[in-house]
């Protein structure tokens, strides 16, 4: 049976607690005296550091106790209750938000530690780190929230998080642009994910909205309600993991620093969506359909932003592409009902992109703040760390065996086959063939070939140990981190997939010997055809491209951005103006406005009577005596 | 003879209050009020003889009393309106005007 235990309402609270201090002693100090770098760096490191301890406390609880029933909970306090609905401030902790909860705390430890490198010299390192702790809390928060309700409450915090940390270098007004449109765009889908809740509750809520309550009573959902709720929560997902139509965000979200970046690509924000579909896996499981459209969108965002990808020539941009695709591999996963493959890639995910990231920024740093990977090259020799560690997160990426991304691609490539979807694999394969080529694209300019830009080269030199030493923790993750889950074909036993089963609703596809030996030569001959065509190009040094006709069509991202201006904001400030300077002022200004005129008007008359002169004020006192005076004599009569 | 005295005294409330009205000098508006206190007091006396009672001489008394305490407040105030404006004119104290 469940335990409470009180421990679980401290994961999200050291994060928290030190996102207040760290920001009131930023405020009270920041116009007076510098505090060192190596104060904020030590106070934003022990919470994210508390809650990963916090976090393996928990696992081991839960091994500890038998199978069917690995549930932790704890109720903090009755948040709001209305009628039937009793909301509480609850934390549930079972196999998949422990799962989560381990790999975002040690991949955000990890981030933090690097940062207090990559930051230095910062005017406002106070600031960042106090919003770097309250983004890991609030995504603390939405993975262990025990119910919908809780959960949106970090859900909401991630948003705002983002565009904080996005829009950081406020001085640029590009970014503060990147931030806010990461916040409206997160808002859309936020009010699906609203929608959804409230469907959600009409349906079945009532008798209470935690999810082994909601888990419990799903057969009551009528299947037309349970498929609005499914598509209104996935509405909230493209916004929240940057699916199709609202993954634009995601690449203007490079504008902050690198390790945000990191921090939103790996271990916070992005998996949300994914693991929310995981989270309500037993409404999901129900609705062929839904699951059909989550697989098709996610397959589709995978394609499109691969294709992007290829083109990029900012660092950040490439690898923020791949995300992108990646997270459309996850809700593919997700979509056919592989609810632990998923979040296998998510786990895996975390690992070599959060890698990546930090290598990247790695780089960034060598070369004073130069994200151009045309002006980098032959950074080999300079940066062996760097390298060494952002050549395994690559093959991780591209899906080499035996690396991490490998296994967990292949598991959802496996699933969609043997559930029947034979196009999504298809694409799937593509996607995969185009992941290698781009990330080779990438690994071969910036670090093979002569440099490009000499003096920036001599300049480069290899990253402090602050920011190499978290590069090498996450490539051992990145390496090993696929055979927690290895399937039973190479002798493993699945570990990963066994440890969720509890919390997910799932059938595991038929296991076919055969078969997933040839999804497996199929991933490895498009893994191997994608890098030999990055070889071939880019190896031995290459120009600057100028493209032409489809690539420059790719370049400029198939102009989708140019696309919404036209056929959403811009109509939208259109109809903004209107209301703006035609209803405001005529509707609702209007009986306001002329209330007021009404009593000037009437106080411009009664003016005139007071002329200021005592002896005119005893006239109007003497006929008031008088008039009163007959009226009396009147009366009397 | 009741009738006389009546008229005598509306005459000098009428009077006082044409003073207040249409003089524009602090004394002289102070001193058309007192006129009509007197007026007020005069109908009381009338009354109280025709009566033959002692009550209008009573309230009479009182009037003067009353009338020698706001006599001491005015002179008191018209010295301060002086000293603030170095005037007596009443038009100059406008501050109510809308």
């Amino acid at each position: 049976m469940e335990q409470s235990v009180n421990y679980l309402g401290l994961i999200p609270l050291f994060p928290l607690l030190g996102a207040v201090f760290i920001g009131l002693l930023h405020v009270f100090t920041c116009n007076r005296i510098k505090v060192a770098e190596k104060i904020y760096g030590l106070l934003a490191c022990i919470g994210p550091v508390l809650s990963f301890v916090l976090a393996l406390k928990v696992w081991v609880a839960l091994r500890a106790m038998p199978e069917a029933s690995r549930l932790l909970v704890y109720n903090a306090f009755t948040w709001f209750s209305v009628g039937d609905l009793h909301v509480n401030m609850g934390f549930l902790g079972d196999p998949l938000s422990c799962l989560m909860l381990l790999f975002v705390t040690f991949v955000g430890s990890l981030i933090h530690i690097y940062s207090i490198g990559y930051m230095g010299g910062d005017k406002s390192y106070g600031k960042f780190f106090a919003y770097m702790n309250l983004f890991l809390g609030c995504m603390i928060i939405l993975v262990l929230g025990d119910g919908p309700v809780v959960m949106f409450i970090g859900w909401e915090g991630v948003g705002l998080c983002s565009y904080l940390l996005i829009s950081y270098y406020n001085e640029d007004r590009e970014n503060v642009l990147a931030g806010n449109k990461a916040f409206i765009v997160n808002r859309i889908g936020d009010l699906g994910f609203v929608l959804g809740m409230c469907f959600l509750f009409w349906g079945i809520g009532a008798s209470g909205f935690d999810y082994l309550s909601l888990k419990a009573n799903v057969h009551n959902l009528e299947p037309a309600i349970a498929l609005t709720v499914c598509l209104l929560l996935f509405i909230g997902a493209t916004g929240k993991s940057a699916q199709i139509p609202l993954y634009v965000w995601l690449p203007d979200a490079m504008a902050g620093p690198t390790p945000v970046s990191a921090l939103i690509h790996a271990a916070t924000m992005v998996t949300a969506g994914v693991y929310m579909v995981a989270r309500f896996s037993f409404l999901y499981a129900g609705i062929e359909i839904a699951g059909n459209i989550i697989a098709w969108v996610g397959i589709l965002t995978a394609l499109l932003a691969a294709i992007f990808g290829m083109f990029q020539d900012d660092i950040k941009k490439i690898l923020a592409y791949s995300t992108v695709s990646q997270l459309g591999y996850m809700f593919a996963g997700v979509g056919v009902a592989a609810y632990s493959a998923g979040i296998f890639h998510v786990f895996t995910h975390a690992f070599f992109k959060a890698l990546l990231f930090l290598g990247a920024g790695s780089v960034i740093y060598a070369l004073h703040h130069e994200q151009n990977i045309w002006k980098m090259g032959g950074l080999k020799a300079k940066m062996p760390k760097t390298y060494i560690t952002m050549l395994i997160g690559s093959l991780a990426l591209a899906g080499c065996p035996p690396f991490s991304g490998f296994f967990s691609k292949d598991e959802i490539l496996y699933s969609a086959l043997a559930t029947g979807h034979f196009g999504i694999w298809a694409i799937g394969l593509l996607v995969a063939g185009m992941t290698a080529y781009y990330t080779f694209r990438m690994i071969f300019v910036v670090f093979h070939g002569e440099p490009r830009d000499v003096e920036a080269y001599e300049h480069a030199q290899e990253s402090p140990a602050v920011m190499t030493v978290p590069l090498i923790i996450l490539a051992v993750g990145a390496l090993f981190a696929g055979f927690l889950n290895l399937p039973s074909i190479f002798g493993g036993d699945q570990i990963i997939s066994h440890w969720l089963a509890p919390s997910l609703t799932e059938q595991h596809a038929p296991s076919s010997v055969g078969l997933e030996m040839f999804v497996i030569a199929a991933s490895v001959i498009a893994f191997a055809i994608g890098i030999k065509i990055a070889y071939n190009r880019f190896a031995h040094g290459a120009a600057e491209p100028s493209f032409k006709g489809f690539a420059s069509f790719a370049y400029h991202k198939f102009y989708v951005d140019e696309l919404y201006d036209r056929v959403i904001v811009r109509p939208y400030k259109a109809i903004g103006a209107v209301i703006w300077n035609m209803i405001e002022p005529n509707v609702t200004d209007a009986p306001v406005k002329s209330v007021s005129k009404l009593y000037m008007l009437l106080g411009a008359a009664f003016k005139i009577l007071q002329v200021g002169y005592v002896r005119v004020y005893a006239i109007y006192m003497v006929l008031g005596l008088s008039i009163m005076s007959l009226v009396l004599s009147q009366s009397l009569n | 003879m009741m009738h006389s005295y009546l008229y005598l005294s509306i005459i000098l409330f009428c009077l006082g209050i044409v003073g207040i009205v249409a003089r524009r000098n602090v004394f002289t508006v102070f001193m058309s009020v007192e006129l009509m206190l007197n007026a007020a007091n005069l109908v009381f006396i009338a009354f109280s003889r025709m009566h033959e009672s002692m009550e209008g001489h009573v309230l009479a008394m009182m009037v003067m009393a009353v009338a020698a305490a706001e006599a001491a407040l005015a002179l008191a105030v018209v010295i301060l309106l002086h000293k603030h404006r170095s005037k007596l004119d009443t038009n100059v104290f406008s501050l109510l005007k809308g």
